[in-house]
């Protein structure tokens, strides 16, 4: 029999800490978004960062205040601010104010179409701009929670209190209304347009199976759901708020319904944010304790990315090729790993 | 409550329609007073200072989905506060205007059970401004006038120069036979010092330790239909809506909002107590509008404090009882047709003996 002997502290993770670009931002990052090799970190105030992996860090002013949403399509990046301001930044970094709020309300959430719409929201209102420059607008009985574009059509899905409605910007067509009560915060259709899920703001996330408008319940959270992503072809959907990634699996045409969730890379402080991999079945976790790890999705196979250090991790992303991932936390440090 | 100083304290302003709300929010955005702050508002045109820090609000008031129909939130608020958040640091507390109907409840609930909110914000005081002219009247015709003077912390009385004498003892009288705890300031023009109103701290909660409502009392010297009485209670009956002198002080009990007062100079027992207190709120959190004590747990040299909104309790351990300090408890209730009895009775067997 070997004698106990912990020797020198195992590390039962591949570690690859070492291999990560460094960029101390200094301000608080909100989310991270590729367009080309830059990463650009957006600030929770005032402040797009745009970072090379070379380590070279530009700040490009966006908004007087707060930044409260941002979305990107890869070629650009448009951001929502409580100056009312909805601005748009290219891959140069360039800037345009696509919108301005007449009464000057927060632009609480952004979503952008393939075809180059955007669409917004202020309070019960949401906007569509589609790329001629004609707007329109959508009220909703109380303020929108999120705010998705279908990936087929022009179909925006509007989260709110007590449902979802669904609105054809250019059709005559009444809007389809999902109800499910409670609120509905984030909102996200599956790649393959089958399937609508909202996390809300209770801890749990709901869902609507398209074809029949069939409920999927997904709940036992011991936290609000913040952050969520849809593996490679949308074969599952990694979900925040639990000690471990919660990932439904959508393989099915029932989508989840009756199934266990996968839980995988537990760590003893709950999970911030998700970002799935565009290519490969792994995933980005970021935690609350600051961690930030690689994850298969398959056997749950771990990668350390960045130690337990300071605060939450608050943004993860991968470029489009999914050969870089940054990452940014509350209190202002950031990195970027080449695959 | 290391941790608690910390978050950002939260003002919520309530008080009837015209009672003077916004007298009081142009004041302290006007003042000089060193401080910023974040103020949610619903009208904006009413406030008549330029502040990149007013916030309008949309009133929404959400049904938790627990089944339960007095959990409510207000909806709006709790993405406010997410959007805030992106700003700490930028201002020192916050102040929620609701309108002048509004049921302070969601408002208040908000910052109990939404996990993020709570995290970073704490419910400082409910401060009520009411109108010392039209006040008794609103008490008669309109439930959300009395529901926002049993909710409060403070009371600002206001436009006191438009009453006389006995009409102001009239309508304290009415306020006190609703809230007895509350701190009570008497305006014009809600001239107010800010530091009565804002950042109370555990200040107003103390007050349920320091205030003997004795003249509240349906004491022994009146001839009331009471029969049950403890020592070392204070209780205000309800079942009557008449005025009687008391050494010049009128008292009334409000027919329909009533508080009721526990205290043990022994130590409880805190699994015993924290149960109870649970179980109460989950059963009769319907009629109990606001609850709050001061604990002293045996075993424990720390001071418990508690406070609750409905069905929505917050507790922690505050600080050491201090060298000579009584070690005393005290919790108060003030709702409606509270079960006095039962609840008197769950309190005495939470006492360790």
């Amino acid at each position: 029999m070997k004698e106990f002997d912990p020797g020198e502290a195992p590390s039962s993770i591949v570690s690859i800490t070492d291999r990560v670009k460094q960029l101390p931002l200094g301000a608080a990052v909100g989310s991270v978004h590729f367009l080309g090799d830059r990463a650009f970190f957006v600030g929770t105030e005032e402040s797009v960062a745009i970072a090379t992996l070379e380590g070279e860090i530009t700040r490009t002013e966006t908004h007087f205040g707060a930044i409260l949403c941002a979305a990107s399509d890869g070629k650009r990046l448009v951001t929502g601010g409580d100056d009312g301001k909805l601005i748009a930044i290219d891959a140069k970094g360039e800037t345009a104010t696509i919108a301005t709020d007449a009464k000057r309300r927060w632009i609480d959430n952004v979503a952008l179409h393939g075809d180059g719409t955007v669409a917004w929201s202020a309070g019960k209102t949401a906007f569509v701009r589609n790329p001629k420059g004609e707007v329109k607008t959508f009220e909703v009985p109380s303020t929108v929670g999120g705010l998705a574009f279908a990936p087929k059509g022009l179909r925006l899905a509007i989260a709110h209190y007590n449902g979802v409605t669904l609105w054809f910007p250019n059709m005559a067509a009444n809007p389809e209304f999902l109800e499910w009560a409670g609120s509905h915060l984030a909102v996200s259709f599956s790649p393959d347009n089958k399937f609508l899920v909202t996390a809300m703001h209770e801890a749990a996330m709901h869902g609507w199976r398209l074809a029949d408008n069939r409920h999927m319940r997904m709940s036992g959270y011991p936290g609000r759901v913040r952050s969520m992503s849809w593996s490679v072809g949308g074969k599952g959907l990694a979900t925040s708020g639990a000690d471990t990634v919660i990932v439904w699996p959508f393989t099915s045409k029932d989508g989840p319904m009756g199934k266990e969730p996968a839980m995988l890379a537990p760590m003893p402080a709950r999970v911030a944010v998700v970002a799935c991999h565009p290519k490969n079945d792994i995933m980005a976790v970021g935690y609350a304790d600051g961690t930030v790890l690689m994850v298969r999705l398959e056997d749950g196979a771990e990668i350390l990315v960045r130690r337990n250090t300071g605060a939450p991790v608050s943004a993860l992303g991968w470029n489009a090729k999914g050969t870089l991932l940054a990452f940014g936390t509350e209190d202002g440090d950031a990195g970027i790993l080449e695959m | 409550m290391a941790e608690a100083s910390q978050k950002i304290p939260v003002t919520v302003l309530t008080g009837y329609l015209g009672a003077g709300k916004t007298t009081l929010l142009n004041r302290i955005l006007s003042e000089n007073h060193g401080k910023k702050y974040a103020v949610i508002v619903n009208e904006f045109g009413e406030i008549g200072i330029d502040n990149d820090l007013i916030i309008g609000a949309d009133e929404e008031v959400f049904e938790m989905n627990n089944g339960c129909v007095c959990c409510t939130v207000r909806g709006d608020l709790v993405r406010i506060m997410d959007g805030l958040m992106k700003r700490k640091g930028k201002f020192d507390a916050i102040i929620v205007e609701t309108t002048g109907l509004a049921d302070p409840a969601p408002v208040a609930q908000t910052f109990f059970v939404d996990e993020d909110v709570q995290k970073n914000a704490r419910l400082d005081a409910v401060v009520t401004v009411a109108d010392a002219k039209w006040l008794s009247d609103r008490l008669k015709d309109a439930p959300e006038a009395k529901n926002q003077i049993a909710f409060a912390d403070v009371i600002v009385l206001n436009k006191t120069d438009l009453v006389s004498k006995p009409e102001l003892a009239e309508v304290e009288a009415r306020i006190r036979g609703i809230n007895p705890y509350a701190k009570l300031h008497r305006t014009e023009r809600c001239q107010v010092g800010l530091t009565d109103v804002l950042e109370r701290g555990a200040f107003d909660l103390d007050r349920i330790l320091e205030i003997e409502p004795d003249f509240l009392e349906a004491g022994d010297d009146h001839d009331h239909d009471h029969d049950h009485h403890h020592h070392d209670h204070d209780h205000h009956h309800h079942h009557h809506d008449h005025g009687h002198g008391h050494g010049g002080l009128k008292h009334y009990h409000d027919e329909d909002m009533q508080s009721l007062s526990l205290r043990s100079e022994k130590p409880l027992d805190p699994t015993k107590f924290m149960p109870w207190l649970q179980n109460l709120v989950a059963t009769e959190g319907q009629k109990i509008l606001r609850s709050k004590g001061i604990l002293a747990f045996t075993g424990d040299d720390d001071r418990y404090v508690f406070q609750g909104v409905h069905m929505m309790l917050e507790g922690d351990h505050q600080r050491k009882w201090k060298d000579g300090e009584k070690r005393e408890s005290r919790v108060v209730f003030i709702g409606r047709e509270l079960p006095e009895q039962a609840i008197r009775d769950g309190f005495e067997q939470c006492i360790t003996t």
